[in-house]
């Protein structure tokens, strides 16, 4: 690192050129249509896979086969009844299971008891999985409905609890010190500020306990239901019945979106306020 | 109604951080209370509203609070705290709800306070859509709509840039020609202080002690930047402070 004085022999300057840019990247551009094209780029490839002999039959149907086979399931009039059955019960389950959570959850993040009472139950019984807890479920509830409600409510529960104080938490004590400073009722705090500011958490808790219902309830129904897109599946892994079983697998797929889907609409109606 | 603080001493654990102070405001006046920073200026503001309790000493409220008055003390926040899932209207809303008041009177209200700080047409928006400036305008209106005895302002200033901030204090100026109403208003801005303060309160670092009151005589209305009595003044506060200011600035967090 020896600096010298440019001496007058120094090569000339370069002519003046821009400054390069380098701030591109890290910054993910919305590509519309690029999902929907791998969907069909995936499903022509495999169809035409099947229809050329690369794929196997017996190793894998063709989306064709699939797709006949949930038309066939269609025009035989137990779609409904399968798609009814499994309805139900994550509606049961999972509204249940989220109400109860989020009561749960709120008393947790309002009251010092609660917390310091439950947070330790709560972390003990979260990881359990509850499919391992439905025999027990069978006897308490019985091998009907019950148990598989169960199932869902306590699948759907835990992940709310804990959304829901940790929403709580995460208000900003700033405006709750705004309450306090104008007076307004402990009711009126509640209502108005913690749950308001604790909704967003809410709303991300109930996509996760949604997804977590959804697996359970496969799960439920595989273990004993006669009717059910989890029954409807088993059925069709019995029979090697690899058509049936794609459809059953395209339908339990449908019903993830379309959750997903609801629980979005549902985000963007109330919390408007954030954009 | 006037408030008293006598003898107010508090501190966080180990850490005393208000010592002695006693202190008279007076109805119709702005007090302005000026100290180096982690001096306690704003704990003495949440003393003195009962956000807090003091260790030691009390602080009286001297005097009936007008009739009309829903909120005594009424706080404005640095940080404005408003419900950013409530609009201009409802955040106002929001602190006369528990008040049993007519729809129609609550109405009345809101319209009237954002008349007053030339909200009207930003009724509908949310706290999102606004500037900085805006957002403290909304939460001063909101803090008028509960006709305050004494307002306690938190820095309110201090989170705006420096436009803005000269803007809301005419603003500020202008609505206490028509309103004369009465302030504690903490700010670790000098000049703010000397433009807004009837009486200036210069605390010493941690922990805070009244070290100096200074009263500005000068109307409200007449103090402009460029006024020489006031450079004076700040000269002076400047001077009381400087020594304060760098000890505290030195000093360890220990918390």
């Amino acid at each position: 690192m020896s600096e010298q004085p440019p001496s007058p022999a120094s090569p000339p300057r370069p002519t003046p050129h821009p400054v390069p840019f380098r701030g591109g990247g890290f910054n993910p551009r919305p590509l519309g249509i690029v999902g929907p094209l791998v969907f069909v780029g995936l499903i022509g490839l495999w169809e035409l896979g099947s229809q050329t002999g690369v794929i196997g039959a017996l190793f894998l149907p063709a989306p064709s086969e699939a797709f006949a086979a949930l038309n066939e399931l269609f025009q035989s009039g137990f779609l409904w009844k399968h798609l009814s059955a499994s309805l139900q019960r994550l509606a049961m389950g999972w509204s249940l299971g989220s109400l109860a959570g989020v009561l749960v959850g709120l008393s947790i993040g309002l009251f010092s008891l609660a917390r310091a009472g439950l947070v330790p139950v709560v972390s003990a019984l979260f990881p359990i999985p509850k499919i391992a807890l439905l025999p027990l479920f069978i006897i308490w509830f019985g091998i009907g409905e019950g148990s598989k409600v169960a199932t869902l409510f306590f699948g759907s529960f835990f992940p709310t609890v804990i959304a829901t104080y940790g929403g709580v938490d995460a208000v900003d004590r700033g405006l709750i010190r705004m309450g306090q400073s104008f007076n307004l009722s402990w009711l009126s705090i509640v209502r108005k500020i913690v749950l308001p500011g604790a909704l967003p958490a809410i709303l991300s808790g109930c996509r996760i306990s949604a997804s977590i219902a959804i697996i359970l309830l496969v799960a439920a129904e595989m273990i004993g239901a006669e009717f059910g897109v989890g029954a409807y599946i088993l059925l069709a892994g019995n029979l090697m019945a690899m058509d049936q079983l794609i459809a059953g697998v395209v339908l339990l797929s449908s019903m993830g979106l379309i959750v997903a889907f609801l629980i979005g609409k549902a985000e963007r109606r109330l919390l408007r306020w954030r954009r | 109604m006037n408030l008293q603080m006598q003898n107010i001493g508090h501190s966080y654990e180990d850490l005393q951080v208000l010592d002695g102070i006693d202190l008279h405001i007076d109805e119709g006046q702005i007090v302005c209370i000026v100290g180096p920073s982690g001096c306690g200026k704003s704990t003495l503001l949440r003393l003195i509203g009962g956000l807090e309790v003091a260790d030691s000493g009390t602080v009286l409220m001297d005097g009936e609070p007008p009739e009309s008055c829903l909120n005594p003390l009424t706080y404005v926040f640095q940080d404005f705290a408003l419900l950013p899932w409530r609009t201009v209207e409802k955040n106002i809303s929001l602190v006369l709800e528990d008040h049993p008041l007519s729809p129609a009177a609550r109405a009345t209200i809101i319209d009237d306070v954002l008349r007053r700080t030339h909200l009207s047409e930003f009724k509908d928006v949310f706290p999102r859509q606004l500037s900085g400036g805006m957002k403290q305008r909304v939460a001063i209106a909101r803090a008028l709509a509960v006709k305050p005895a004494v307002m306690l302002m938190d820095e309110p200033l201090s989170a705006l840039d420096s436009q803005t901030r000269e803007l809301l204090m005419e603003d500020l100026v202008d609505l206490w020609g028509r309103e004369r109403f009465t302030a504690v208003y903490v700010t670790h801005n000098l000049s703010e202080a000397v433009r807004l303060g009837h009486r200036i309160v210069v605390l010493s670092r941690r922990p805070g002690r009244i070290c100096e009151v200074v009263d500005i005589d000068t109307p409200l209305d007449q103090r402009d930047t460029a006024n020489p009595e006031l450079a004076q003044k700040v000269k002076i506060l400047w001077q009381l402070l400087h020594d304060e200011a760098r000890a505290a600035d030195r000093e360890l967090a220990n918390v």
